[in-house]
């Protein structure tokens, strides 16, 4: 389960009334998604959406308001147990966050060697996933000699290889052409299905309406629709 | 670079570290052995050495009074040829020929057992004005020297400390600037700050330790320069070999690159960890 309640994001200080009273980058933000639901975050660009996805994997912490993450109040714990949560939270980010000096296959390796799975299984899973996304012929290649469009595959195997409990992804086919797509977003749903929470923010309505689900639409950082 | 600078300065530290080390337990050395000589010397001048008294001369009576005093023990008078060569820095080689009023010198060994002032009072008895010094003062003296030495060395030690700290905590600070996108990924992968702090760790403590043992090693040679040079002064016979250094010196010099180490580890994991606790 993920919850907002009343969350605001402010990067200034609110050292005066005055400050307390400009507009945050999120603001006054409440919903709630239930274990296993899909949502889409929708909204036009520089409404917040990757600032309210950033909160939901807590690379920010609310200024006010309170935030629970899969049944967990993330103000109260501590920072093993972020750790902890945080590898619970499978992300894909708009511009990969791929890390350069390694190879396709370690970068999706990356999250289960932090979970110190053992090797076999992260040559298993990993080399299965690189064939879901068509880069099993890549497994060597470093970043930069990916496309762009590989590179998100790349960053979409990493985000789903621990099998996480709430997915968070930030335009995940904004680089990929129909066809890639199409399989990116068959990946999701197929993890969607068996139980996990799925939060994907675009601004690509097609997309939107070819995959019913309910929606979280943001403008200027405030909830405008829930539902 | 900073892979390369960090052990240089560290060395450099290390170096500076074995010298104040050095320098502590040469003060050490040295203030044992002058507290030992100085402590127990008893001088004692008499006036007017021949004239009458009981006994025979004032000398030989304030003699006969060291010889029965307790605590005093090795009462020499000293002979006019000795006198002379004490005098003859000041007075030149023809001082016996100045016919001047040279009070006998009487030395002895002071234990320490009994009162000073009551062997002065009897020594007074038997020839007045005579006088008695021990060196208890220049043994104070040579103690507080020695505390202050210790004090500086001792200082200078935590500065090195310090400072090295401070250069493996810029050094970390600059690898974490430099990494700071990797490490925020991996970071948001939930990695541990302790796996992130460790990984940065281990390579300090390496990188410190191996400068240090550079540094240490650096200063042997000096160290046995400067113990050839300080041999006239130690009171010890020279030796074939050349000049020696302590044991407790050796034995400390392995103690310095651990020492790095341990700084190197624990100033990188506050470094990382602080700096971890910044970005989220």
């Amino acid at each position: 389960m993920v919850r907002f309640e009343n969350v605001w994001l402010k990067y200034r200080r609110a050292d005066t009334a005055a400050d307390a009273a400009m507009p945050g980058i999120i603001n006054d933000v409440s919903f709630e998604i239930e274990d296993g639901g899909f949502r889409w975050l929708i909204g036009a660009s520089g409404a917040g959406k990757t600032s309210l996805l950033k909160l939901m994997y807590l690379a920010e912490h609310p200024s006010r308001g309170r935030i629970d993450i899969l049944g967990t109040q993330a103000a109260r714990i501590s920072r093993r147990e972020m750790a902890m949560l945080r590898r619970r939270i499978g992300v894909v980010y708009q511009d990969f966050r791929l890390l350069g000096h390694l190879s396709a296959y370690d970068n999706v390796a990356l999250p289960m060697r932090l979970a110190r799975k053992p090797e076999v299984q992260i040559r298993a899973d990993v080399s299965e996933l690189m064939r879901w996304v068509g880069l099993s012929e890549k497994l060597d290649r470093r970043p930069a000699e990916l496309s762009g469009g590989e590179q998100q595959r790349i960053g979409i195997a990493r985000a789903v290889v621990g099998r996480p409990k709430l997915l968070l992804a930030d335009e995940p086919t904004g680089n990929l052409d129909d066809d890639q797509a199409e399989r990116v977003m068959l990946l999701i749903t197929a993890l969607n299905r068996l139980g996990t929470t799925v939060v994907v923010a675009t601004h690509n309505l097609g997309l939107v309406e070819r995959y019913p689900a309910p929606r979280l639409e943001i403008a200027g950082g405030r909830l405008v629709a829930d539902g | 670079m900073a892979d390369r600078l960090l052990p240089m300065l560290v060395g450099a530290m290390s170096f500076l570290a074995v010298l104040a080390i050095a320098g502590t337990l040469a003060a050490a050395a040295l203030a044992a052995e002058w507290q030992g000589d100085t402590g127990a010397a008893l001088t004692v001048q008499v006036p007017d050495p021949t004239a009458p008294a009981v006994g025979g001369t004032r000398a030989a009576a304030v003699l006969a009074v060291l010889q029965a005093a307790p605590g005093v023990t090795a009462a020499r008078q000293l002979s006019r040829t000795d006198i002379d060569a004490l005098l003859k820095p000041w007075l030149g080689a023809d001082a016996a020929q100045l016919a001047l009023p040279v009070p006998a010198i009487i030395t002895a060994t002071w234990s320490g057992a009994g009162s000073i002032e009551g062997l002065r009072a009897a020594l007074d008895e038997a020839a007045p004005g005579t006088l008695a010094e021990t060196g208890a003062r220049w043994a104070a003296r040579v103690a507080a020297l020695t505390a202050s030495l210790q004090a500086s060395a001792a200082s200078v030690l935590v500065i090195v400390a310090l400072v090295a700290a401070a250069v493996i905590s810029i050094a970390t600070r600059a690898g974490l600037a430099q990494g700071r996108d990797a490490i925020t990924i991996i970071h948001g992968l939930g990695a541990l700050d302790s796996d992130i702090a460790d990984r940065f760790a281990i390579r300090a403590t390496i990188l410190a330790a191996i400068g240090a043992a550079f540094g240490a090693a650096f200063a042997v040679p000096v160290l046995l320069w400067l113990a050839t040079l300080a041999q006239p002064f130690s009171g010890l016979a020279p030796q074939a070999a050349g000049p020696a250094l302590p044991f407790i010196l050796w034995a400390a010099l392995p103690a310095v690159p651990l020492a790095a180490a341990a700084i190197g580890w624990v100033t990188t994991q506050f470094t990382v960890r602080g700096w971890l606790r910044r970005l989220a």
